[in-house]
């Protein structure tokens, strides 16, 4: 179960808005490239984020670069998972083998700055604030496997290869 | 049921007769990854695994920041150029070029699995090669096992048919798909091209093409490898790795896209984002700061030469900045040779080393705030070029050496 603070982004925010190509030279100082989280978004989320809180957004979020440090800096912030409408595919794959959930549902329903919770047993994510109740789609099962080893790296360290 | 390139390509990797849907862990045929991705790769091959699957399939390329523009990428470099010494893989140094182009000149074959820590790694889908961007996490494990898995995509048949007009090319073309499909059309699918004008375009035209298919989600875009990759292949003195590739006739598509390629117009994509796209001739007028020619989207020979056509004997605009960059050194010395980097200088062009210059914003032609910029690059996301404050357009080679010479938007087909 996690529980926090909904920050709302719109839709199609690229790889390039949550860490920009111009911050290439801090890519091996994750500490310092971490402060920039989501800068080309919105420049205030970085100080206001708190451990927990989720990133919510619109659709196909993490457009763009392959770039893993994306969703690293968003995991590094202490988000507790990403909720959307829909997510771009490498996005997606490398959250998941940081050990970072990506939870697709209806995020029109949780307005910015609304308390949320969210049961990964039960598939659903409840709105304190205004009292939604929304399903998330489940994560597909070979991902599912990866996401509770924590990551891909640590799922390969424990099986030795991939386990279908 | 028959079989579309991507199912064929997956089921012989994974040696499993697989479909649309089903999981395969797939035999990588080339790992790589560049100098923004690789040290984070390298940090977690290194933490977690001793040795590489094959050292001869196994490449790091220094090309986004090349020469690197500041110490913190130099050390990176030099981290980089210490791993391949150690490990024994192969090590593609600054000024060879942008990874893309490398990859297609020297290393994918039809029928590969390739991996790169890069989303434009699927270019080499030009050459019918199931290629594909993946995270550093994925590509050292990819280099540690030789092996990866996949969902195996639905893929959409896009069917072009019909001649391209005068001053429309393929990068028209597939900017014109990309705003038909949208930034997601096609996420996780394979778009898999086919059609007479496919049938006819080069590789140069194909790359172009595949390169940019991620802009529309895609995980692969793909191309049948017929007699024109063979001849490509005997060209980069590798004939030896051709094998000819084609979908089943019977294979299923999720749904077909029908192009008439005739019908197509010079295409531009407006700044955020690459599926916002216009007809050139919509947006004449607009002034352009800085012109940038290159990539591994449209910086190979034939985007140089078209350029050159166009501004051989004449001037950029005063206000416009041209900068090109060749995709790889091989093109830049074919292009000395050719006599367009001559017309480029005395046109009034900047000359960068081959590799990926301004395209993603590190040095090499940042724009200032409230700049506009005519690229012939796949993404003009907000900062890309280094910048929030400026904005970006995308279009063709002889758009942007039009663009060049009158110092706003301009219909290539106005000086043509
Ligand atoms: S040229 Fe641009 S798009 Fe291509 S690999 Fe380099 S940075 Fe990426």
């Amino acid at each position: 179960m996690f529980k926090g603070k909904a920050f709302k982004f719109g839709d199609n925010i690229s790889t390039d808005h949550i860490v920009p190509g111009r911050l290439a030279h801090l890519r091996s100082n994750l500490p310092e490239l971490a402060k920039h989280v989501l800068e080309d978004a919105d420049p205030t989320f970085a100080a206001r984020v708190k451990p927990g809180d989720f990133v919510v957004v619109g659709s196909n979020f993490g457009l763009g670069s392959s770039r893993e440090h994306a969703p690293l800096v968003i995991k590094m912030a202490g988000v507790s998972a990403i909720l959307a409408k829909s997510v771009a595919r490498i996005f997606f794959r490398n959250a998941i083998n940081l050990g970072l959930p990506v939870l697709i549902c209806d995020t029109n329903k949780i307005d910015d700055g609304d308390e949320i919770e969210v049961d990964m047993e039960t598939g659903v994510v409840r709105d304190i604030t205004n009292g939604n109740k929304i399903a998330f789609k489940p994560i597909p099962t070979f991902m599912s496997a990866i996401l509770n080893e924590g990551g891909l790296i640590s799922y390969i360290k424990k099986h030795g290869d991939f386990k279908l | 049921m028959g079989k579309t390139l991507a199912e064929k390509i997956l089921s012989e990797k994974s040696q499993t007769d697989v479909r649309a849907g089903d999981i395969a862990v797939a035999r990588v045929d080339l790992a790589f990854v560049q100098d923004t991705t690789g040290p984070l790769t390298i940090r977690e091959f290194e933490s977690s695994f001793s040795s590489l699957a094959n050292k001869d399939r196994s490449v790091l390329f220094l090309d986004h920041a090349a020469p690197s523009p500041n110490c913190q990428l130099s050390t990176d470099h030099t981290y980089l150029r210490g791993f391949a010494a150690s490990a024994g893989c192969r090590l593609s140094d600054v000024g060879d070029g942008v990874c893309h182009q490398i990859v297609a000149e020297s290393i994918a074959k039809p029928s590969d699995v390739i991996v790169g820590a890069d989303s434009h790694t699927v270019t080499a889908g030009g050459l019918g090669a199931f290629a594909t961007g993946m995270g550093s996490s994925d590509v050292a494990v990819a280099m540690a096992l030789g092996r990866t898995w996949f969902r195996v995509p639905e893929s959409v048949r896009v069917t072009v048919s019909g001649s391209l007009r005068q001053g429309v090319y393929a990068k028209d073309l597939i900017l014109h798909l990309i705003g038909l499909l949208g930034a997601d059309g096609a996420t996780y699918q394979s778009l898999e091209f086919s059609g007479d004008t496919v049938d006819k375009m080069s590789i140069s035209e194909r790359l172009t093409v595949a390169n940019m298919s991620v802009e529309a989600g895609a995980k692969v875009g793909l191309f049948a490898a017929d007699d024109i990759t063979h001849d490509y292949l005997i060209k980069q003195g590798r004939g030896g790795d051709y094998r000819p590739i084609s979908p089943d006739a019977d294979a299923s598509y999720t749904r077909t896209i029908n192009i008439d390629a005739s019908t197509l117009e010079p295409t531009v994509s407006q700044p955020h984002t690459v599926d916002n796209t216009a007809p050139v001739k919509e947006l004449n007028g607009v002034k352009i700061h800085q012109v940038f020619l290159g990539t591994c989207t449209n910086g190979r020979l034939e985007d140089l030469a078209m350029a050159a056509s166009i501004l051989k004997g004449k001037k950029r605009h005063p206000e416009t900045r041209l900068i090109i960059a060749p995709a790889s050194r091989k093109v830049l010395l074919q292009a000395i040779e050719a006599g367009y980097i001559r017309t480029f200088l005395e046109a009034g062009a900047v000359i960068l080393p081959p590799g990926c210059g301004a395209c993603l914003g590190l040095h090499q032609g940042v724009l200032g705030d409230g700049e506009v910029c005519l690229s012939t690059a796949n993404r003009n996301f907000k900062g890309r070029m280094g910048n929030p404050k400026a904005f970006i357009y995308l279009g063709s080679p002889a758009t942007a050496a039009a663009t060049a010479i009158l110092g706003e938007i301009t219909d290539p087909r106005e000086v043509l």
